[in-house]
């Protein structure tokens, strides 16, 4: 049995395309090149009808008409389109807006952006299994809540959000509700035409289909309005200029269309694996798992690794490749906001591994990876201070550590 | 992030890993650093009757390089006397590890260790 190293347990942060998907979009570089705003020839006409069945295979995946579906470059400039376009058109009738401090990035600073127009936001907090509580956000609403923007799927921690309930309140109260589906598609069942959303963002790369490519999906009854954030050609009735990447929107379709007719299959197989992972890294004592496991998609596993620091552990799997919660590659030393949302001490949040499994994951890969995980910790459990203070039963908690200002760090450099 | 071949070296071959005993009079320790910081080093010399050094020993919790730092440290002060040990500095630790700028805290780190490992000592006589 070779491997093929490192393996690839990253599934969140994007995922290899399919070669069916591949197959399908690459007579659009080649032959049917046209331009499918092009109106005059056949090659504009091959290209356009590309375009609109991969707009049904999408709506047909989510639930909706394909009336409702604008393409973007990704899910973070759906996700500015909705959230700004929404918020800028319905201003008049209020300025606040309620999401979560676990949202993706592309939200939260969207958000911001917003914030420094002018409107006022409100971030909630989730409970420790990272779950936002419906009475928490019934509190947070106001007369003049004009948006809340809530993941369906959390990208770290692969936590599932109440969609349908949420949806339901702000329906009644006339709050617009953005969701951020990018992690749900071909990973949860879900209709559209069932919830109350009136914007939900997609991304193709996530569900094996190629990278700069995404979707907005705008609810038509009742009718939701946007200010257009990329003015040009007018493409999308104008909720979106640009010309369309043929190509990559078919990629898209296809890698939709694939989603939802393998998902039945696709979710009990990744949920064997990834509970074949949990059962090998229990076996390591002193983990703790981050997120619920009820209310979570299959494919992830988020789990932190007491007593040792996320950068050396990651040093010490690079032959997987896994996301961590520690940022300490970069300048600053902030470890994931997610897992602080959930109130994780920064120990732990550094030493938080990511794995998420994908269609092309084997037993045999996930095999490597524990043997792997069970046999670095404990080196670096031997290298560890911590750990040989949790053996003596030394509270670490409460011991008084001489703590490292940026004034040392100034002063010897 | 990218590592210098020393630091991979230090990282995959710690030299020196290891506990002395505490409440040796001989014994010096130094922990610094701490776990909200995402660094804690714990450094322990074993001063021979010479005033030399005769043994080092570490415990690190920390980045690759904190790691790095660390050992290289524990092999720099093996025979030296207490007054040389207390020379090495920070700059000198980044140095031959090539370290970037994002962890030279580590090699600051490795050298407070040090000198507290020695404060720890000179408190005991
Ligand atoms: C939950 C979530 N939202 C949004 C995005 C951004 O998607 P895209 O890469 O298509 O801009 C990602 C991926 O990084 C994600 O995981």
């Amino acid at each position: 049995m070779t491997l093929k190293l490192p393996i690839y347990l990253d599934n969140s942060a994007t995922t290899r395309v399919d070669p069916r998907v591949l197959d399908k979009m690459l007579p659009f570089l080649t032959e049917n090149f046209g331009n499918p705003s092009s109106r005059s020839h056949s090659f504009g006409w091959v290209s356009e009808e590309a375009v609109e069945n991969a707009r049904i295979q999408v709506a047909n995946t989510v639930g909706c008409d394909s009336k409702e579906i604008i393409w973007t470059s990704g899910a973070t400039e759906a996700t500015n389109l909705a959230l700004k376009g929404a918020a800028n058109f319905y201003q008049d009738k209020g300025k606040h807006i309620i999401t979560l401090k676990t949202e993706h990035k592309a939200t939260l600073d969207s958000i911001r952006e917003l914030e420094r127009q002018g409107f006022d936001a409100t971030y909630l907090t989730p409970n420790s299994e990272g779950i936002l509580d419906i009475n928490a956000l019934l509190a947070a609403i106001r007369p003049d809540t004009i948006l809340i923007s809530i993941l369906f799927v959390n990208n770290e921690i692969g936590v599932i959000q109440d969609i349908a309930t949420i949806g339901n309140i702000c329906r009644e109260k006339g709050i617009i509700f953005h969701v951020d589906a990018v992690q749900a598609v071909g990973k949860i069942k879900f209709n559209l035409s069932e919830l109350n959303v009136d914007l939900m963002s997609f991304s193709a790369h996530k569900v094996y289909g190629p990278k700069g490519i995404g979707a907005l999906y705008v609810r038509r009854k009742p009718r939701i309005r946007l200010i257009p954030q990329i003015h040009g050609g007018g493409h999308e009735r104008g909720f979106r200029s640009g010309t369309l990447p043929t190509h990559q929107i078919v990629g898209m379709g296809e890698a939709f269309r694939i989603a939802s007719l393998e998902m039945d299959d696709e979710i009990p197989r990744i949920k064997k694996l990834r509970d074949k992972l949990l059962n090998g890294l229990s076996q390591i004592e002193e983990i703790y798992i981050n997120g619920s496991m009820e209310k979570r998609i299959p494919h992830n596993l988020n789990v932190s690794f007491n007593y040792v620091e996320g950068e050396s552990l990651m040093m010490a799997i690079k032959d997987i490749a896994v996301s961590s919660g520690s940022a300490c590659t970069s300048a600053s030393l902030e470890p994931s906001y997610v897992l602080k949302a959930l109130g994780r001490n920064d120990e732990l949040a550094h030493s938080s591994i990511r794995f998420t499994i994908g269609r092309f994951n084997t037993e045999e890969e996930i095999e490597y990876a524990i043997t792997l995980l069970q046999n670095k910790v404990a080196n670096l459990r031997d290298l560890s201070p911590l750990w040989e203070m949790f053996k003596e039963g030394i509270d670490i908690e409460h011991y008084q550590w001489q703590e490292h200002g940026p004034r040392d760090i100034i002063l010897h450099q | 992030m990218s590592y210098s071949n020393k630091v991979i070296d230090h990282y995959e071959k710690p030299r020196n890993v290891g506990a002395l005993d505490k409440s040796d009079p001989q014994v010096g320790t130094g922990m610094v650093g701490a776990p909200a910081c995402g660094d804690v080093m714990k450094l322990q010399i074993k001063v021979g009757l010479d005033g030399k050094i005769e043994d080092a020993k570490f415990k690190t919790y920390g980045c690759g390089s904190a790691i790095a730092s660390s050992s290289l440290v524990t092999e720099w002060l093996k025979g030296r006397t207490l007054d040389e040990a207390a020379t090495i500095k920070n700059s000198e630790i980044a140095e031959e590890l090539e370290l970037p700028p994002v962890k030279i805290h580590c090699s600051v780190l490795a050298e407070d260790a040090i000198k507290a490992a020695i404060a720890d000592y000179k408190n005991k006589h």
